[in-house]
C-alpha cells in the first residue's frame, strides 16, 4: 500500500484544491451472519459534492469497509440495481449527486422498504420480480404472423411510450405504503408494466391482463398517493398509468 | 456443493444470452446463469440503434450493410461472417418487432430508421438510414423485450450466479464441454452445472480502462475462464474508443447524437472533422473521430482550462427534436453535468467502449481452440465472443445486431447438439481451481487492496494502450501490468463472510481483469501497424503484407509454473472484397 504520508495542513489544501467537501454517510446496516439486528453506521469521507451517493458508497466500501454491501451495475441509472432509500426518500445511488442532499449534515442510506433486506441495502426482490411475472408482461397476438413488421402508427406508438421506460429498480413499489403494508399487492412496477401492454395496438390480451388486476391484490388498492410517481427515477407518471387501468376497467377501453 | 445437470447452459442474460436462451428453451432443457438479474444487463444501456438494410425509409439492401461493416473494420472482418450479419439482420429486426418491441415508427407505421456512423448508400457514397431505434434506449427495449419473451417461453434463471470456471474433459484425446462452475453469490455455495452444451455471453471486458461506458461489472469473466483453460483469445488488441463520453465520467452519449444533426467543436468553436473526413464529417467511423478529438487536444485546440475535452454542440437542434429522438442523453448532460443541452455545448471526451475481440468462433457459434477447430459442446456469442464481424473497429449499431443475430445462432446450435450428444464425465476434481480461489482469498491476510490494484491499472491503460499507442507505452503497459499481478497475490478481502460477498468477487473480477489487460497489451505490442481501433504512432499505416491476419493469444504455464502469453495468426477469411485505403 503506497499512499504516500501527507500532514494535515497538506491534506486539507489538496482537498480544497479538488473542491472536495467531507459528508457524513448514515448507513443501515444488517449482516445476520454477525448480529440479527440491523443498526446505523456513520461513515466519514472526504468526497467531491458532485460526484453520486454511488460514488461515495464505492469509495467507503473500497478505502474504509469492504463489508459494506449493495448491488449496482451501469453507474448511470439505466439497469435498475441500486434504487435505495436515501435521505427517507427512494432514489437511484448512481443518479442522486451529493451535493443535491445539503451534505452538511449527515446523509442517511437505507434499504428500500416493504422487501426483505437480506445484507445492508440488498432486499431480496424475487417477490417483485414474481408480481411482474404474473401481470403477462410480453406482447400477445393472435392468427398468422405478418412477413413484415406489424404496421403500428406514431401515435398508436405514443399512447404507451412513458410505461416502456420502466427499468424494474422497485423505487415506486417500495415508496407505495399499501405495499409495506400488504406485500399481495401486485404493486406499481408490475401495474405499469401491465399497462405497457394494455395500451399497445398490437396487443390482444388487454382484458386477461385487466382481470388479473382487478383482483383483490390489484388497482384498486391504490390510493393515489403519489409517492409512486414522486420515487421514479425515469419520470414515468406511474400514478397517472394505474389511473388508466382503472379507468380501463371499468370502461373496458383501451 | 451442489450438482445440476442441464442439456444447455447459457452463460450471460444480456443480449445475446437471452436470445440463446428463447431458442434453446425451446429445443433443449436449459439453464441461463447469470451474475446481474437479467434486465441489469449492459445491453439496457445501449442507446443508439440496430442496423438492417430495411429499406424503410430510403433505398438500402445488404450488400452495402455487408461492404460497410468490412470497410468499418478496417478488412481485418471475416467476410463470410458479414455477409451473414447483414444479411440476417432484417429479419432479425422484423422478429423483435414481433416480439413486442416497440421500435418508433415511420409515418406510415413501419419501422423507423435514422443515420450512423459509417453506414453509407453504394459504398460510401454518402451516409444512409439504417439504424432501426427506439428514442436513444434502443438497448433498454431490446433488453426488455427479450426478458418478456423468456418470461413467456419460461426460460429457467439462476440469478446472481457467478459462472468462474469452465470444465473441459478429454474423451479420446479431444476435450469436450462437460460444464461450468458458478458461485452463488447469496449463499457462498459453489455449484457445479453439467451440461453437455455450454454458450458463453457474458458480455465485454471494459472495465479495464478508466474512462469507460462500460457497467462496473463488465469485467470479461467469460474470456478469462476460457483463457485460464487453454483456449485463445482473438484480436483483443483492438478495442473501441467511441467519440463522445461525458468528459471525465465516459457515461455513453450516443452517436445518435450527431446522426440527429449534432456536431463536434474545439476552442474555436470550430467543425473539426471537416478536416479529418470531408464526405461523413461528425460521422466518420468511430477510430476516425477518437483520433480526431485526441489530436485536437494535442495540438492545444481542446476546450476547458486544461483543454482536455471537445464539444459536442447540440444547440441548433430544435428542442422538440431532442426530446423526442434523444431524451435520455440530453438528461444524463443536465444530471451529470448540470448542463442545459438545448443552450449549452456538451463536453465529451474519447471513452473505452466496446471489446472486438474475445472468444474465436465460427459463424454457428461454436468456440475453436486453434486456428480452426471446435471445441465439441462449446458456443459463445456477443461482446465475449469474436465471430470476426468487428474485424479492426466495430460499426454503431452492429453489436446490438450482432448479439441478436449470433445469439440466436448459438442458441440453436447449441441446443441441437445437446440434442444428440451425450453428457460427458466431470473432471478429476471439478471444483477445485474455485473452491482454492475463493478459499485463499477468504484466508489471506496480505496488505494488498484491490481497489489500489484496479485504479492502478486503469491508469495505465488509459495512459498506454488508449488511443494512441507506441512501443514505448505498451512495453510500459506490460510491465506495470506485471508488477500489478505481482501485487495481486497479496491481497486480501475484508469481508471473509459468506452471504452476499461481494468485496470477494471484486476480487476475482479484478484478476479477470489483469489478465486481458495484459493478453490487451502483448497482442498490441506485436501488431507493429495501425488498423482500425489499434493506433500504432511508430507504425501509423495498415501493413496488409503482415498484418492482414487474427491476433491469437494463449496462456502457457511453464515446468516451473511460469505463465506466459503464446502469440499465433490466423488469416482473415475474405470473399468478394479487396482491401483499400479506408477514407471517410
Ligand atoms: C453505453 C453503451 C451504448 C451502446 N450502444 C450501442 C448501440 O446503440 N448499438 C449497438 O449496436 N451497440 C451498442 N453498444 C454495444 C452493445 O450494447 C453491447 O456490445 C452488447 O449489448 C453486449 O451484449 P452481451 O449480451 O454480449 O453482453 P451484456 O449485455 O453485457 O450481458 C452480459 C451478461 O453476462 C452476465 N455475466 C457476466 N459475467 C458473468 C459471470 N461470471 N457469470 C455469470 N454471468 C455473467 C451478466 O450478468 C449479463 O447478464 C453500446 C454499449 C454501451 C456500453
Ligand atoms: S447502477 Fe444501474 S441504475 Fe444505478
Amino acid at each position: 500500500m503506497s499512499t504516500p504520508v501527507m500532514d494535515k495542513e497538506e491534506r486539507a489544501a489538496k482537498a480544497a484544491a479538488d473542491h472536495l467537501i467531507t459528508a457524513t454517510f448514515r448507513i443501515r446496516r444488517f449482516n445476520p451472519e454477525i448480529s440479527a439486528e440491523a443498526s446505523w453506521e456513520d461513515f466519514r469521507i472526504e468526497i467531491d459534492p458532485k460526484e453520486r451517493v454511488l460514488d461515495a458508497l464505492h469509495k467507503i466500501k473500497w478505502e474504509v469497509d469492504g463489508t459494506l454491501t449493495f448491488r449496482r451495475s451501469c453507474a448511470h441509472g439505466i439497469c435498475g440495481s441500486d434504487a435505495m432509500r436515501i435521505n427517507g426518500r427512494n432514489r437511484l445511488a448512481c443518479k442522486t449527486l451529493i451535493k443535491d442532499l445539503s451534505p452538511s449534515k449527515p446523509i442517511s442510506v437505507e434499504a428500500i422498504k416493504g422487501l426483505t433486506v437480506l445484507k445492508d441495502l440488498i432486499v431480496d426482490m424475487d417477490p417483485f420480480f414474481q408480481a411482474y411475472r404474473d401481470v403477462m408482461p410480453f406482447l400477445v397476438t393472435s392468427g398468422n404472423e405478418p412477413t413484415r413488421e406489424r404496421h403500428q402508427t406514431a401515435e398508436d406508438r405514443e399512447r404507451f411510450d412513458d410505461t416502456t421506460k420502466c427499468i424494474l429498480c422497485a423505487a415506486c413499489t417500495s415508496s407505495c405504503p399499501v405495499f409495506w403494508n400488504d406485500g399481495q399487492y401486485f404493486g406499481p412496477a408490475a401495474i405499469v408494466n401491465a399497462h405497457r401492454f394494455i395500451f399497445d395496438s398490437r396487443d390482444e390480451a388487454a382484458e386477461q391482463r385487466l382481470e388479473i388486476l382487478n383482483d383483490k391484490d390489484g388497482v384498486w388498492r391504490c390510493r393515489t398517493t403519489f409517492n409512486c410517481t414522486d420515487a421514479c427515477p425515469r419520470g414515468i407518471e406511474v400514478t397517472k398509468a394505474i389511473q388508466e387501468v382503472k379507468r380501463a376497467l371499468i370502461t373496458r377501453r383501451f | 456443493m451442489k450438482i445440476h445437470k442441464y442439456d444447455t447452459v447459457i452463460v450471460g442474460a444480456g443480449g445475446a444470452g437471452m436470445r440463446a436462451a428463447i431458442e434453446s428453451t425451446k429445443r433443449s432443457r436449459t439453464a441461463v446463469l447469470t451474475k446481474l438479474y437479467p434486465t441489469r444487463s449492459h445491453t439496457g444501456a445501449a442507446q443508439g440503434g440496430m442496423a438492417a438494410a430495411l429499406a424503410n425509409v430510403e433505398e438500402d439492401n445488404w450488400e452495402w450493410h455487408t461492404f460497410d461493416t468490412i470497410k468499418g473494420g478496417d478488412y481485418l472482418v471475416d467476410q463470410d461472417a458479414a455477409e451473414i450479419l447483414a444479411k440476417e439482420a432484417i429479419d432479425s429486426v422484423l422478429d423483435l418487432e414481433k416480439m413486442g418491441l416497440p421500435f418508433n415508427r415511420t409515418p406510415d407505421g413501419t419501422i423507423d430508421q435514422r443515420r450512423f456512423g459509417g453506414h453509407s448508400r453504394n459504398h460510401g457514397e454518402a451516409p444512409v438510414r439504417r439504424s432501426c431505434y427506439a428514442a436513444d434506449r434502443t438497448g433498454h427495449m431490446i433488453l426488455q423485450t427479450l426478458y418478456q419473451n423468456c418470461v413467456k417461453e419460461g426460460v429457467e434463471f439462476y440469478n446472481e450466479f457467478y459462472v468462474l470456471d469452465l470444465l473441459l474433459t478429454e474423451v479420446d484425446g479431444v476435450r469436450k464441454t462437460a460444464g461450468v462452475v458458478a458461485y452463488e453469490l447469496a449463499t457462498g455455495e459453489i455449484h457445479i452445472f453439467r451440461a453437455k452444451a455450454v454458450v458463453f455471453a457474458s458480455g465485454g471486458s471494459g472495465k479495464f480502462f478508466k474512462v469507460s461506458s462500460n457497467a462496473h461489472t463488465l469485467t470479461g469473466d467469460g474470456q478469462a475462464a476460457a483463457y485460464r483453460r487453454g483456449l485463445p483469445l482473438e484480436d483483443m488488441e483492438f478495442f473501441q474508443f467511441h467519440p463522445t463520453g461525458i468528459w471525465k465520467m465516459g457515461i455513453l452519449l450516443t452517436e445518435g447524437a450527431r446522426g440527429e444533426g449534432g456536431i463536434l467543436r474545439n476552442r474555436d468553436g470550430e467543425r473539426f472533422m471537416e478536416k479529418y473526413a470531408p464526405v461523413m464529417k461528425d460521422l466518420a467511423s468511430r477510430d476516425v473521430v477518437s483520433r480526431a478529438i485526441y489530436t485536437e487536444i494535442r495540438e492545444n485546440r481542446g476546450c476547458g482550462a486544461d483543454r482536455d475535452h471537445v464539444y459536442l454542440d447540440l444547440t441548433h437542434l430544435p428542442p422538440e427534436q431532442l426530446d423526442a429522438k434523444l431524451p435520455d442523453i440530453t438528461e444524463f448532460a443536465r444530471t451529470y453535468l448540470g448542463i442545459e443541452p438545448y443552450t449549452d455545448p456538451i463536453p465529451i471526451q474519447p471513452t473505452a467502449h466496446y471489446a472486438m475481440g474475445g472468444i474465436p468462433t465460427n459463424v454457428q457459434g461454436e468456440v475453436l481452440s486453434d486456428t480452426s477447430t471446435p471445441v465439441p459442446g462449446l458456443y459463445a456469442a456477443g461482446e465475449v465472443a469474436c465471430v470476426s464481424v468487428h474485424g479492426a473497429n466495430r460499426l454503431g449499431t452492429n453489436s446490438l445486431l450482432d448479439i441478436n443475430v449470433f445469439g440466436r445462432r448459438a442458441g440453436i446450435a447449441a441446443a441441437e447438439y445437446s440434442a444428440t450428444a451425450e453428457f460427458v464425465d466431470l473432471p478429476e476434481d471439478p471444483t477445485r481451481f474455485v473452491e482454492d480461489e475463493v478459499e485463499n482469498l477468504r484466508d489471506a491476510t496480505g496488505d494488498e487492496r484491490v481497489f489500489e490494484i484496479r485504479k492502478a491499472l486503469q491508469e495505465t491503460m488509459d495512459k498506454n494502450v488508449m488511443v494512441f499507442r507506441t512501443e514505448q507505452t505498451l512495453k510500459e503497459a506490460v510491465e506495470v501490468i506485471g508488477e500489478l499481478r505481482k501485487r495481486f497475490k497479496s491481497i486480501s478481502v475484508q469481508d471473509k463472510g459468506r452471504r452476499f460477498n461481494t468485496d470477494l468477487l471484486e476480487a476475482l473480477e479484478l484478476g479477470n481483469l489483469l489478465d486481458l489487460a495484459e493478453v490487451t497489451a502483448v497482442s498490441a505490442l506485436a501488431r507493429k501497424e495501425s488498423r482500425g481501433g489499434h493506433y500504432r504512432e511508430d507504425f501509423p499505416t495498415r501493413d496488409d503484407v503482415n498484418f492482414m491476419r487474427h491476433t491469437l493469444a494463449y496462456r502457457e504455464v511453464g515446468d516451473d509454473g511460469a505463465e506466459s502469453i503464446r502469440l499465433d495468426y490466423k488469416p482473415v477469411v475474405q470473399t468478394r472484397y479487396q482491401p483499400m485505403e479506408r477514407k471517410y
